[in-house]
């Protein structure tokens, strides 16, 4: 299914026999379309955008497409936004003859050119996006069969990986133009920790929340982490939020997460298998592994990391510098697509058919019921109870430079970097809070206005500023 | 009486053939029976909400029944080709996939290994100077490599054939040495008689002489390299019958991974028996 709401802007704005409203009862090609998809959300609104829209409507091509987009907001501009107007007057004077006199009057390449500019030729339309099958990566993945990708002139193929490393490994091997990281992951690869450095990016966040701690059933009477010493606890990756999340509840507890818990690296789609062959106690790992957990009568959810820090970041959508700066418009295309894929992922109402189109082998490879107690939020909780989180998972594309700055404070607290770190300044590097909000306004999402905020994680306030104090104000701590 | 015997003489491969399969019939037949998941709601019971999010009332996972892995197979091989996007090939393309990154790695081992042993079969000094290095590299297991070769050859996919390579090299390696080595040396000597020169008495003398060692290290060579791959594409991805095996485990489906098991053991064995009989052209009697 492909969602419809821009094509209403590229009627012919000279030809008086189009509406170019598209109301009700609007008989034109792409609204008769749509018709037929009735369960596609439809925002007939009048502003022509500047993105390019798909190319079902009549003008073939991204360059057509820009052309028709600017002449009708011209046309649209000078009659008003009164459809009827336009119509009475093009089929008085002839839309041939409209279309040379507003030349005449108006300098409409010139026009073009400068809209163009905004996003510019493609250098690159052949794209391949890595993704780990995990629900975070929804907006990646689901970008693929809802057509986000498309509908910005871009031909992309996303490929399941097996791992985090294997995923940054063919990042760094340039096989991947772009993939679904862990927030931390393009942190480290930036400072070089854990592989080769090499400039990554961030420009938009995938999921926030999303994750949960899951143990086994024979844990059930073990709910107070004082109890878990001697455990051994799965996360995807090292340079992971889930590392560093389960870490941080640990140690608030009083345990020390090398000392008195041991935990190890396996990748998601293992860990369920690992948990029923009980080489792990639990894991913290990315849904749907802790529904299918549940799902699987092995386990149960034992907290929802949004009770450890509610919002924390999660997943990403990362590239190397490199990409960016040699294909600035492929660039810009794939980053409007995963924000708009992002902020349609946000919405509650579009989840259970998000579920139901990247559920099948070619994605996620779950069985929907799975996916869709992760996307509602109402779930089974392993333990005989229907829980009802609506935010259980959420999808927000701004990179936050706070984010960053706390995932560095963490990887230097249990000693993944060490030295001087100018905390500040790597956010800025690697999460570009600037690219996505100016994206975020053009495509008219709201935009927080800031960059970085103090977040309460676990009751122990973090304040950005203070990024040195804040490591050292924890007793557990490796540096 | 007599007549007994000889039909039961007359009819051993049949009753073995027939005993295989009735001992396969009684198996499967319990693997069945035991594993029979009872039918969902018992007396026609709604379901909780609860029992519905965990996909009804039924208890754990069991292993699925041969019924269940015949009918998968079924639909798996009479749709072997259909190519649903980058994550999501029929059985035959994952199995070209895999046996194209084999044959590939095999081959490039072959065209080197054959020579070097060669080299190394007829010359002392040669064999005394590289078996220090053979012994050390031989027993590493191929997936350690493929970090390393992920980072040096920078491409996923030559980085599977290149741990191909590396692993089917060294049997064919040392068979060729050892057999060429061991060609006896009444027949060098007779070349020498006929005055051939080096490069024809190996050709002509040598090399039939040790052909059917270095088959046996070819055939070897090609049952590990058949191992590695499901490995090796296991942890790389994408593609393959490995990849197959690993994305049906991302998804807990036995019944899936079961079949393909049961597909990389008979294309192990084509590739077995398609040596095999390669080997039986060069075999010679003394």
């Amino acid at each position: 299914m492909t969602m419809n709401n821009d094509h209403n802007s590229l009627g012919n704005p000279f030809d008086h026999r189009q509406s170019l409203i598209h109301g009700r009862h609007c008989d034109c090609q792409a609204c008769s379309d749509d018709a037929r998809t009735p369960s596609s959300p439809h925002h007939h609104d009048d502003s022509p955008q500047v993105t390019a829209p798909e190319a079902r409507a009549t003008p073939q091509g991204q360059e057509a497409m820009l052309d028709r987009v600017v002449e009708s907001a011209l046309v649209r501009g000078m009659f008003g936004h009164s459809d009827m107007h336009r119509r009475q007057f093009m089929k008085l004077v002839g839309g041939g003859t409209v279309a040379a006199a507003l030349a005449t009057l108006l300098p409409m390449d010139a026009i073009k050119a400068a809209v163009k500019e905004g996003l510019g030729p493609l250098e690159k339309t052949r794209l391949d996006v890595g993704f780990v099958p995990i629900t975070c990566a929804t907006p990646i993945i689901m970008a693929h069969p809802m057509g986000f990708y498309e509908r910005y002139g871009l031909d992309v193929s996303v490929i399941k990986t097996a791992g985090w490393a294997v995923a940054r490994d063919k990042s760094l091997n340039r096989e991947y133009d772009a993939a679904h990281m862990l927030t931390p992951m393009p942190l480290a690869m930036t400072l070089g920790a854990g592989s080769t450095p090499e400039p990554f990016i961030m420009p938009a966040m995938e999921n926030i929340n999303g994750q949960a701690i899951v143990l086994h059933n024979d844990h059930q009477d073990k709910r107070d982490p004082q109890q878990w010493k001697g455990f051994t606890f799965g996360v995807p990756f090292e340079y992971s939020m889930h590392n560093f999340l389960l870490r941080y509840y640990v140690a608030e507890h009083g345990l020390d997460p090398d000392q008195d818990i041991q935990i190890r690296v396996i990748p998601p789609p293992e860990m369920v298998a690992n948990l029923r062959a009980g080489n792990i106690d639990g894991f913290l790992s990315p849904d749907p592994f802790n529904q299918r957990a549940v799902f699987e009568r092995i386990g149960f959810i034992h907290l929802l990391t949004k009770e450890i820090w509610d919002g924390h970041p999660c997943c990403a959508f990362a590239t190397s510098q490199r990409f960016a700066t040699e294909n600035p418009n492929t660039y810009g295309a794939l980053l409007r697509a995963i924000i708009d894929a992002t902020q349609y992922s946000s919405n509650p109402e579009n989840r259970s058919e998000i579920a139901e189109a990247i559920a099948p082998t070619n994605y996620l490879n779950q069985p929907v019921t799975v996916i869709e107690q992760v996307l509602t939020g109402r779930y089974a909780d392993g333990l005989g109870g229907v829980q009802n989180v609506p935010d259980r998972i959420d999808f927000d594309p701004f990179p936050w430079h706070s984010m960053a700055v706390w995932i560095l404070t963490q990887m230097k607290r249990w000693g993944y970097i060490e030295g001087d770190v100018d905390y500040q300044q790597v956010a800025r590097d690697v999460y570009l809070a600037t690219d996505a909000e100016k994206v975020m306004r053009e495509l008219g999402y709201e935009t927080p206005g800031e960059t970085s905020r103090n977040y309460q994680i676990m009751g122990k306030t973090f304040d950005y500023t203070q990024p040195e104090a804040y490591v050292e104000s924890f007793a557990i701590r490796r540096s | 009486m007599d007549r007994t015997t000889t039909e039961w003489k007359f009819s051993l491969n049949l009753r073995a053939g027939i005993l295989a399969v009735v001992m396969l019939a009684v198996l499967l037949g319990l693997w069945e029976g035991l594993n029979h998941v009872p039918a969902l709601g018992g007396g026609g019971a709604e379901l909780s909400e609860y029992e519905k999010l965990m996909g009804g009332a039924d208890e754990t996972a069991k292993v699925p029944p041969p019924s269940e892995i015949l009918t998968r197979a079924w639909e798996e091989l009479s749709n072997p080709f259909y190519d649903a996007g980058p994550n999501d090939k029929g059985i035959g393309i994952q199995l070209g996939y895999s046996l194209y990154r084999v044959l590939t790695g095999y081959l490039l081992a072959a065209v080197i290994a054959i020579p070097i042993g060669f080299l190394i079969g007829m010359s002392p000094l040669m064999y005394k100077a590289l078996n220090p290095y053979i012994q050390v590299l031989r027993p590493i297991s191929p997936l350690a490599w493929m970090p390393l070769a992920l980072f040096i050859i920078r491409d996923s996919e030559a980085s599977a054939i290149f741990v191909i390579f590396i692993c089917s090299i060294w049997p064919m390696l040392l068979n060729t040495a050892f057999g060429v080595a061991g060609v006896r040396q009444d027949w060098v000597n007779v070349a020498r008689t006929h005055e051939l020169s080096p490069l024809k008495t190996a050709f002509k003398v040598i090399l039939p002489a040790a052909a059917p060692t270095i088959l046996t290290g070819m055939r070897i060579s090609i049952g590990i390299a058949w191992l590695v791959i499901v490995a090796a594409e296991m942890l790389v991805g994408g593609t393959g019958i490995g990849y197959y095996v690993w994305n049906e485990w991302n998804n807990l489906d036995l019944t899936s991974v079961i079949f393909s098991i049961l597909m990389i053991g008979v294309v192990g064995m084509l590739l077995d028996l398609a040596l095999s009989s390669i080997a039986r052209l060069v075999t010679y009697q003394e």
